[in-house]
């Protein structure tokens, strides 16, 4: 297999490079991560314990970005069984340290970072896969045969992220794997399938979840059955959420979330703390930031010329906007308790770690957008 | 390229799908926020409100006790604490250690106070004040307050702690306070407010639920984890309502130190008519302000261990032989059945034989022949032997019910025991074991089974002067400003002639040449006392210890000795104290018991002379010609000043 690069694409000088950045889309990134600074400062009252260390995180992790976006899609390309294949290596790693009675983990130590696979998973499956249906043409995307191998790349981690287990997360994977098959051109029935399926496996799958998984859907279907125990964390949200108001209670001065009530406050809850103290009015203004970004994701994936940075850019949009949807649906009360935060906002290094790496291969894939990569795929050299 | 350009056009069709589904649960997202911050906003604003705002109960100040003349006997006095918050004492360039240290330089701070400390500030959350050291004197409030700008995180903080001014005078008349057990929740909130203190005996145990108040409440803003940031509203709590005594604490002070020159003894002085208890006294004592805070474990050992039970109330819980202070009830069963007349007499030869078994009398060698008033006089224990076998146990029993013994008088303290007057059933009930003559014969002096309390025999004494009316015991004046105290009391159903013999008699113990109680007397006119003495045995004395010669008091040890008692009235022409003592193995009741019963009963009518209140002018009584008690004039006389 050669790397077709096409003769009147060469490659590009640093300079030209930086110049196709897309700086709008950074400006909006650095909007939202201001937002949740803001937020954390409010949430802990202060610069610390929160709110600087997002700030200086956000910093050291937005020059990786861009070096992300810098280095040309093809070398991604290349590189996505790599990086899958080590992801999923460190998946199995710490199913094998939780054995091995370390108790149950979801992370790796390494020193100063703390490495959640299951998060680096994301951008790595949607790389794994924009390759694999990059190299298929329609045709062979019709045949069940041809579908096998993606498959198996998307249930292989699922099936480790369930063991920790992690519901939100390889729920999260399946459906951001989930809208590359589809943008990819598989059937639509072949969906509609898949769905029935997934539907029937439901009360076999009810059987496999462990009892504080459980509890969080009984939670869900009613969350006054037992106001102080699992039910508080979305009673208090609720609360804070609809207390809010149109405008809000002014910035640090939301009873709910500076009288503590809140829980998880500066992780899963933040945008509580936003609707509490900056109203419907606040949470439009974020909530229009993320679509922006959305908007710029798929104009991006739209603008490729290679099927690999389309389905790349639709992947990674997805994902980023389901962060979002599954959040913002859990703290308002719409779906069960998952642990799942808000992109660049809320404080965590792996969250924001992932997102941006997302955003890093993003911007790579606007960067070399008008870069065309043949169907037969990559070759070394 | 062709290909890849039916890829993209699929690519760009279905993304726009996908973009649509994405738009849609969006809205719904930007719908649920609307219906939550623009529809439901009010109803999560009130549970906002209600969130931050908790009830906290404000303990009420509890009741003040006052004697009958209204000096305060049980009171709050302000407890100056010093108390440490350790996240404030954190925060400054020191830690907790040296400020502790600093801290006790000022006060004098001991190694377990100092653990003590540490160990609470570990368990408790770092914004819970913590004790450090309670009843801080003026000048240790003013050093710490001086200092406070090096004692960060330090303050003084002033509670209630309840005190006794008079300390072991009133301890068990009062009982004391304490902590809270777990049996005693009963679902008033303020019970388990930490620190809180209720009624634990005497006074304040039966008034406890006067005296305790109703708990206020302060609406608090607090966090999730219970900080209180500020008071929003506060309800004032209901102090306790006062509780008034008959008690007389002058009197009460003076019997108590009088009593403190014997051992072991207690004395009830009690109003004849209306019941009211001027002083009732238990010695030993106790301090009751130190137990407010928690008995310290040494000072109860000793206390539970000491052969005078300075903890009980032995006015109303110690039950002893009445011995001859018992033989009014004996003369008046006889008298009230009808079998002797009041000119009985009886010839006394210093003993009296019952089938194989002779009982002696006190004086070895008899009185000759006697009436009943010189039997009393001199306490002949022969013409009231002679009087039981005539009429049995069971009719003294009937009439020692009538006047008080042998069971509780509704005392409002607790604490009060039954005494125990035997019958025939009785003692066939309780031993299985039918009455014997002989048993008749040491009942009718007040031994054998007999057992009585100071405060029945006092009662017994009221009855008997007072016109044979029942009167009942009692403590309580008033409750804040409503009075609680019956005077009216219904007739015993003895006949008055009966009565007024008896009391001839016992006006003779103290004022007749012949009387047991005659060195006793109140010389004074119109300070008469009348009264009975007795002396009770607490062993057996056996033939060979009567044919060596019994052994003087003095010789036995003090556990072996005689109970001293006296019962006693005053003023004699007009009964209105009541007195009765007792004198644990203090020997004869004439010469120990007597004397007490005397200076008790004087210093009652000079307190009444020092107030100002004129005793009903009459002349002293002649012995031959006792009158009836002046029962109309009893409410007029009742308070004094």
């Amino acid at each position: 297999m050669t790397i077709a690069i096409d003769s009147r694409e060469p490659s590009l000088g640093l300079g030209a490079k930086l110049q196709m950045l897309n700086w709008g889309l950074v400006l909006v990134v650095c909007a939202l991560a201001a937002a949740g600074t803001g937020l954390l400062y409010s949430a802990g009252g202060g610069w610390e314990p929160w709110a600087s260390r997002h700030l200086v995180r956000f910093a050291t992790l937005l020059p990786i970005t861009i070096a992300i976006a810098l280095v040309d899609v093809r070398i991604w390309m290349r590189l996505a069984y790599w990086i899958y294949l080590i992801v999923l290596f460190l998946l199995i790693l710490v199913e094998i340290m939780g054995h091995i009675g370390m108790g149950a983990q979801r992370w790796i130590n390494l020193g100063p970072i703390v490495i959640q696979p299951s998060e680096l998973m994301k951008p790595a499956l949607v790389l794994v896969l924009a390759r694999y249906f990059h190299t298929q043409t329609l045709d062979r995307i019709g045949r069940p045969l041809v579908l096998l191998p993606p498959l198996a790349l998307v249930f292989m981690p699922v099936g480790l992220v369930l063991l920790q287990p992690n519901l939100g997360t390889a729920l999260l994977l399946i459906m951001t794997s989930g809208a590359v098959f589809w943008c990819g051109g598989v059937r639509l029935w072949k969906f509609l399938l898949a769905i029935s399926a997934g539907l029937g496996a439901i009360p076999i799958g009810w059987q496999f979840l462990h009892d504080y998984q459980r509890q969080r859907v009984y939670t869900f279907l009613d969350p006054e059955r037992d106001p102080l125990g699992t039910g508080y964390n979305i009673i208090q949200s609720k609360i804070a959420f609809g207390s809010g108001g149109l405008f809000g209670k002014g910035f640090m001065e939301g009873s709910q979330s500076q009288l503590m009530f809140l829980p998880e406050k500066h992780t899963d809850f933040i945008f509580v703390v936003l609707a509490e103290e900056f109203g419907l009015v606040g949470c439009l203004a974020v909530m229009a930031l993320f679509m922006v970004v959305v908007v710029y994701g798929y104009a991006i994936a739209l603008s490729s010329r290679s099927q690999f940075g389309r389905l790349t850019g639709i992947g990674l949009t997805t994902s980023f906007l389901l962060y979002i949807l599954v959040n913002v649906a859990m703290i308002t009360g719409l779906i069960p308790v998952v642990g799942i935060p808000l992109p660049l906002v809320s404080y965590g290094g792996t969250a924001m770690m992932t997102v941006l790496i997302g955003f890093g291969l993003l911007l790579s894939v606007s960067i070399h957008r008008h870069t065309r990569i043949s169907r037969s795929g990559l070759h070394e050299g | 390229m062709d290909r890849d350009n039916d890829r993209y056009r699929l690519l760009t069709r279905r993304s726009l799908v996908l973009g649509g589904i994405k738009l849609g649960l969006v809205s719904t997202l930007v719908g649920r926020m609307y219906y939550l911050q623009v529809l439901e906003s009010d109803r999560y604003t009130m549970l906002a409100e209600e969130n931050r705002i908790n009830m906290r109960l404000v303990a009420p100040s509890r009741g003040q006790i006052l004697d009958r003349f209204g000096v305060p006997v049980a009171i709050n006095r302000q407890n100056f604490r010093v108390v440490v918050v350790s996240e404030r004492a954190r925060k400054a360039d020191r830690n907790l250690e040296q400020t502790l240290m600093h801290l006790s330089e000022l006060i004098e701070l001991t190694e377990s106070d100092m653990k003590r400390v540490m160990r609470e500030i570990r368990r408790k959350r770092a914004f819970v004040p913590v004790t450090v050291k309670e009843n801080l004197t003026w000048e240790q409030v003013a050093l710490i307050e001086i200092n406070a700008p090096d004692l960060p995180g330090v303050s003084i903080d002033v509670g209630e702690i309840r005190s006794y001014p008079f300390q072991g005078t009133t301890a068990h008349l009062l009982g004391y306070v304490g902590a809270v057990a777990e049996s005693e929740l009963n679902g008033d909130p303020v019970l388990s407010l930490p620190g809180f203190r209720i009624g634990k005996n005497g006074v304040e145990k039966y008034h406890e639920k006067d005296l305790r108040g109703v708990a206020g409440n302060s609406q608090l803003e607090v966090n999730a984890v219970g900080r209180v940031i500020r008071e929003l509203d506060r309800k004032e709590p209901e102090p306790g309502r006062d509780v008034t005594l008959t008690i007389d604490i002058g009197l009460q002070q003076f019997v108590q130190d009088r009593l403190t020159a014997e051992d072991s003894a207690a004395c009830v002085v009690m109003d004849a008519h209306t019941g009211g208890i001027y002083a009732m006294c238990s010695h030993p004592s106790f301090d009751p302000n130190q137990f407010t805070q928690g008995i310290p474990a040494d000072l109860w050992e000793e206390l539970t261990t000491q052969p005078t039970h300075p903890l009980t109330n032995k006015a109303i819980a110690g039950q002893y032989a009445p011995g001859s202070t018992f033989k009014m009830v004996v003369g008046l069963a006889a008298l009230e059945a009808g079998i002797v007349n009041t000119r009985h007499s009886v010839f006394c030869s210093g003993h009296m034989d019952l089938g194989d078994h002779r009982f002696h009398c006190w004086k070895k060698h008899g009185h000759g022949s006697l009436g009943f008033v010189e039997a009393l006089a001199q306490s002949c224990d022969v013409f009231f032997y002679d009087l039981s076998r005539r009429i049995g146990i069971d009719r003294i029993h009937d009439v020692a019910k009538r006047f008080g013994l042998g069971q509780r008088l509704e005392l409002d303290i607790p604490g009060e025991r039954s005494g125990l007057i035997p019958s025939r059933e009785w003692k066939r009930a309780y031993l299985g074991k039918p009455w014997t003559g002989g048993e008749d014969l040491n009942a009718s002096i007040g031994q054998g089974y007999v057992l009585a309390t100071p405060l029945q025999l006092a009662v017994m004494t009221a009855r008997l002067v007072n016109g044979g009316f029942a009167v009942k015991p009692h403590l309580t004046k008033q409750v804040e400003r409503s009075y609680a105290e019956q005077t009216e009391w219904p007739s015993i159903g003895v006949q008055k002639a009966h009565l007024d013999l008896m009391r001839q008699g016992m006006w003779a113990v103290t004022n007749g040449p012949t009387g047991t109680a005659h060195k006793a007397r109140i010389p004074e006119p119109g300070y008469e006392l009348g009264g009975k003495t007795g002396t009770s045995q607490v062993r057996r004395i056996t033939m060979a210890e009567r044919s060596t010669g019994v052994l003087k008091n003095e010789q036995l040890p003090w556990r072996e000795r005689d109970h001293a008692l006296f019962v006693g009235y005053a003023p004699a022409h007009n009964p209105r104290y009541v007195c009765s003592v007792i004198v644990e193995h203090g020997g004869g009741g004439s010469s120990v018991a007597a004397p007490i019963a005397r200076d008790v009963l004087y210093e009652a009518q000079k307190r009444d002379v020092a107030r100002g209140v004129a005793l009903t002018a009459q002349a002293p009584a002649e012995p031959g010609r006792v009158m009836a008690p002046p029962i109309a004039t009893v409410g007029g006389q009742r308070n004094g000043g």
